[in-house]
């Protein structure tokens, strides 16, 4: 072994007697646990099997396969076959608005306009009844799909709304800022099953009679109310971050209060709310998965759904740690850029800091 | 005895990693002398004085500080560390405890000082730094100035026979370096040992025994502060001078 | 003697006052539009669905079991109050417990992160990166899936410490025999408790006066250990333990977690454990390096620093975001009802399916989860404030 090697093992695990000690325990549960689980999810698995039974052989290992046979249902939900390209395709334009709002370059005013134009463009693929695309009806959208447009519409309405609470809550009038705390404290204060059995249950009891309210649609409101508390608070600390002279000279300059807020002061306090708004998105995201309580087709919902046909069942930590990797994959890499994004606007924003 | 220096380095190296920040230091410092270190940035001077209280370590040679040897044994470590105090570039005092408090919690804890004797001491040693007003007061309610007289008085509070300095006026607005400059100087003119890491030349005129200038991790020169401002010996020292006081 | 003039106000619309008082006037009838519109719909809708209002149904038979309960007895005869006074005590042990749980390891978990032991902080980032980018509901069913569906029955059941057993029907522990030498253990231990606060006041009086310190530390936890023992020891050490048996098709005696409390304070504690840790670590990391050098410079041993300079430092940074979390874990463990858990809501959610009453179980459970945020951030504010470092110079 080499020296470098060496050297590298002493300082950084042999430093000590008790890390040498932690070292050893767990080298030793990584060589009892590790082989076996490679053994069961990689060498004896199961890839491929048309025919469940396969799966029950003895000595297999995971049933890789139950995905396999039943990952379009898992993306896609009871969306027609034959058209199943359009949620695909929808998917495909989701991650591809992520990635543009994540570059800095198109950090612009026609970031909005191109959100607008893709959400409208992924509705239109969904729902069909135009271009000769034969409709779908709402109630057979499903998978991950669902999960996707749940949290991208929640998110993209709930956004401009909450930087009007936020707004409110700073709001001298005391009408308004009692009203926004008081809608916050709430929302905040609540588990967010609470809200969606309220909008499942009780929307149809606020219509009047003969109006009835789709069921995507209600868990969707009640996604975007819980999201626009949440991020309000996250608005809030990117106000109260601008200093107080920014407030002034836009004034100073005799600027109106929507002017001053949307010329000076939003542009700055939404730059540095960045990263933690990011961070919501995330905790938004799978927050979703809780529509499986009242019903809704998500990705989590459709997982346990496969799982219930008698020819693949008991296969559930198959199925869970497909779930897992899916909602990772999603969740990690957003992450993972949210504290790159971090890290690169705090390096230029240090001499902001030295105020007064 | 009394000619015995307080601290004693023979051939001292040290690397941070692949750097080798220190090389073959040999100097040594008589009880009540005064040496400023100067020298441009990353000559290794800041980690010279560190090395003395141990807050880095040596990998090669012997450092000897009041008798006891610098080595990796806690005793020695905490004993000289009780006989040394430093003074920090950026003050580092305990943002959770009041001026008086800082100054009593080392006495308290380390010599173990009854409570009230250790304030009475505090409020001697504010006084001599001149802001004893300040007492109950938080760091953060302080000016930059009056934080680090606050923090010399946090080490004196220790009654140490060393006293190390790390660029102290560095971080200091330039109205406030006279105010710190002025207890550096009352502190030499009492007798103490100081090691004072500084740019100011005004000082090292007024105050040093003698002056040392590092560069690369090497002592490259050491002479009376006359000497050394007047007619330095070496190009380096020239070019450094030349830098400092050209403007 | 003169006032400052009071300005005459003009009735315009540019006058600020008079347009902050128009738009709060417009907001409050806009608000109060939309509610009676809201009200007038859900009245007439509920009556054409004759479904009662009120809570008169609080009185009536619940008529269904719940699972498991905490320290209170209940039967399908007993009435709806007290089938939700059940869920909501049983929030609340899971809650409690899962805090404490994920605190103790959530702790270890962001102290092993800062370890320079290359493997132990690789490790601990696994697991956070790991829980932290899942959703909650899916490591919830996971845990179940693994409970119910794949430990083996409990004639099979895995026994890996003796006196417990892990089957699909639950986790058996052996459980102590209640015993009257106990009450006076507990009596012990308050003493205990009692006499090491006193110890410590003691000590921290006579350092102050003479310098010399006092293991109080130590001492304290000798009495509130020591003295338990000492009552346990001299009633004759009565360690009854009552292990549980294979009887027929499951276990009796001891204590049986069911798989639906095991799997939901499983995962609640393992997902809250991950942030907690990454609270503790930002907690540490965030005083600066430069007070560590001080306070070593000054003489203070390791412990000694830690203790006096900076853990109070850590937990200033460390409390709010720590209380935070445990308010989400409180409101997570709402998720029981996917697992069949029989906490808050989901006996609410059997009772308003029952009775048909859904705004008044909504707002039951709203009401009961708004009080334990509201006291939590009542609670936040008044540390916050009694630590709050005292800084900003005066103008």
């Amino acid at each position: 072994m080499s020296a470098r090697a060496l050297n590298w093992l002493r300082a950084n695990l042999f430093y000590s007697v008790p890390s040498a000690l932690a070292t050893l325990v767990l080298l030793a549960l990584a060589w009892k646990l590790v082989p076996p689980f490679v053994e069961w999810a990689f060498v004896n698995a199961v890839w491929r099997a048309p025919d469940p039974s396969a799966c029950r052989a003895a000595g297999s290992g995971a049933c890789w396969a139950f995905i396999a046979e039943k990952h379009r249902f898992i993306l896609f939900g009871t969306y027609p076959y034959a058209q199943q390209w359009r949620p695909g395709l929808g998917i495909l334009l989701f991650i591809a608005l992520y990635v543009v709002s994540a570059l800095r370059v198109c950090w612009r005013p026609w970031l909005a306009l191109a959100w607008v134009g893709g959400l409208a463009l992924i509705g239109m693929l969904m729902w069909g009844g135009v271009f000769g695309l034969p409709y779908v009806e709402n109630e057979r959208w499903g998978g991950l799909m669902l999960t996707l447009i749940l949290a991208t519409f929640g998110i993209a309405a709930a956004f401009p709304l909450s930087i009007l609470l936020a707004l409110g809550r700073r709001s001298n009038m005391p009408a308004v800022r009692t009203a926004s705390v008081v809608y916050i404290e709430m929302i905040r204060g609540v588990p967010l099953i609470s809200l969606l059995f309220m909008a499942s249950v009780m929307l149809p009891l606020f219509l009047p009679a003969g109006v009835s309210i789709d069921k995507l649609l209600r868990a969707q409101i009640a996604m975007v109310m819980f999201a626009v508390a949440y991020l309000a608070e996250v608005v809030r600390g990117g106000l109260q971050a601008i200093p107080n002279g920014q407030y002034e000279a836009a004034e100073a300059l005799g600027l109106s209060y929507w002017r001053k807020m949307l010329l000076i002061i939003l542009p700055q306090a939404l730059r540095i709310s960045i990263p933690p708004l990011v961070n919501t998105f995330i905790a938004f995201f799978k927050d979703t998965s809780l529509v499986v309580i009242i019903g809704l087709f998500d990705l989590l919902t459709a997982v346990k759904v496969a799982l219930n046909e008698p020819a693949w069942s008991g296969h559930g930590i198959e199925a869970y740690l497909f779930a897992s990797l899916v909602y990772f994959a999603f969740c990690f890499s957003m992450s993972k850029y949210s504290q790159r994004l971090e890290r690169d606007l705090a390096r230029g924003r240090r001499h902001i800091l030295r105020e007064d | 005895m009394a000619d015995a220096p307080i601290i004693e380095m023979k051939g001292v190296d040290k690397w941070f990693g692949e750097f080798h920040v220190l090389r073959g230091i040999d100097f040594s410092v008589a009880r009540g002398e005064k040496i400023v270190i100067c020298g441009p940035s990353g000559s290794g001077k800041s980690t010279l004085v560190r090395l003395i209280n141990r807050l880095e370590s040596h990998q090669r040679g012997k450092i000897v500080v009041d008798g006891i040897e610098l080595a990796d044994d806690v005793k020695a470590i905490e004993a000289i560390r009780r006989e040394v105090g430093m003074v920090f570039q950026q003050f580092n005092l305990f943002p959770h405890l009041t001026v008086l408090e800082n100054l009593v919690l080392a006495p308290t804890w380390v010599r173990r000082m009854p409570k009230r004797e250790g304030e009475e001491l505090a409020m001697q040693l504010l006084k001599r730094v001149r802001i004893a007003e300040q007492a109950d007061k938080y760091p953060a309610q302080l000016s930059g100035g009056q934080q680090q007289r606050v923090a010399i008085a946090r080490a004196l509070a220790m009654r140490p026979k060393v006293m190390l300095f790390d660029e102290p006026t560095s971080a200091l607005d330039p109205e406030m370096i006279k105010e710190v400059l002025d207890v550096m100087v009352e502190l030499a003119r009492e007798g103490m040992t100081m090691l004072v890491v500084t740019h100011e030349m005004g000082f090292a005129r007024t105050v040093a025994d003698r002056v040392v200038f590092m560069d690369r991790g090497e002592i490259v020169e050491v002479g009376k502060p006359e000497e050394f401002f007047a007619a330095p010996k070496t190009d380096r020292a020239k070019l450094f001078l030349s830098q400092i006081l050209g403007h | 003697m003169s006032t400052a003039p009071r300005l005459r106000r003009s009735w315009s619309l540019y006058d600020l006052r008079v347009r902050a008082i128009l738009y709060q006037v417009l907001l409050v009838v806009a608000v109060g539009l939309v509610a009676w519109f809201l009200i007038l719909n859900t009245t007439h809708n509920l009556e054409a669905r004759k479904i009662a209002s009120g809570f008169g149904f609080l009185d009536r038979e619940a008529g269904f079991a719940i699972g498991e309960t905490t320290l209170v007895a209940y039967s399908a005869a007993d009435s709806y109050l007290r089938a939700l006074t059940v869920g909501v005590l049983n929030t609340f042990r899971v809650a409690l417990i899962g805090v404490f749980a994920a605190t103790l390891i959530g702790t270890l978990i962001g102290l092993a992160r800062l370890s320079r032991n290359w493997l132990l902080s690789r490790l601990a980032a696994g697991y956070v990166e790991a829980m932290r980018n899942v959703p909650l509901l899916v490591q919830l069913f996971f845990w179940y899936t693994v409970i119910a569906d794949n430990l083996p029955g409990p004639r099979q059941a895995l026994s890996p410490l003796p006196g417990v057993f892990l089957s699909n029907r639950g986790i058996a522990l052996p459980v102590l025999h209640a015993h009257p030498a106990h009450a006076w253990m507990g009596a012990a231990l308050a003493a205990g408790a009692v006499g090491a606060w006193w110890l410590a006041r003691w000590a921290k009086r006579r350092q102050a006066l003479t310098g010399q310190p006092f293991p109080s530390l130590a001492a304290g936890t000798a009495l509130v250990l020591g003295l338990p023992l000492l009552v346990f020891l001299a009633a004759g050490a009565p360690l009854r333990i009552e292990l549980p048996a294979l009887r027929g098709f499951n276990f009796s005696g001891g204590m049986t977690l069911t798989p639906e409390f095991a799997a939901l304070l499983g995962g609640l504690t393992t997902y809250t454990a991950a942030f907690i840790a990454e609270i503790v670590r930002a907690g540490v990391l965030a005083v600066d390096r430069g007070q560590f050098e001080a306070a070593y410079a000054l003489g203070l041993r390791p412990r000694r620093a830690m203790r006096l300079v900076i853990l109070p430092q850590a937990l200033r940074v460390i409390v709010p975001p720590m209380t935070s979390q445990f308010l989400n874990l409180t409101k997570n463990s709402s998720l029981a009802v996917a697992i069949g858990y029989p906490d808050l809501v989901s006996i609410a959610n059997t009772t308003m399916n029952q009775t048909g009453q859904a705004i008044e179980g909504i707002a039951i459970i709203m009401a009961v989860y708004l009080t334990i945020s509201l006291a939590i951030s009542a609670f936040m504010n008044w540390y916050n404030k009694r630590i709050a470092l005292k800084g900003a110079r005066p103008a």
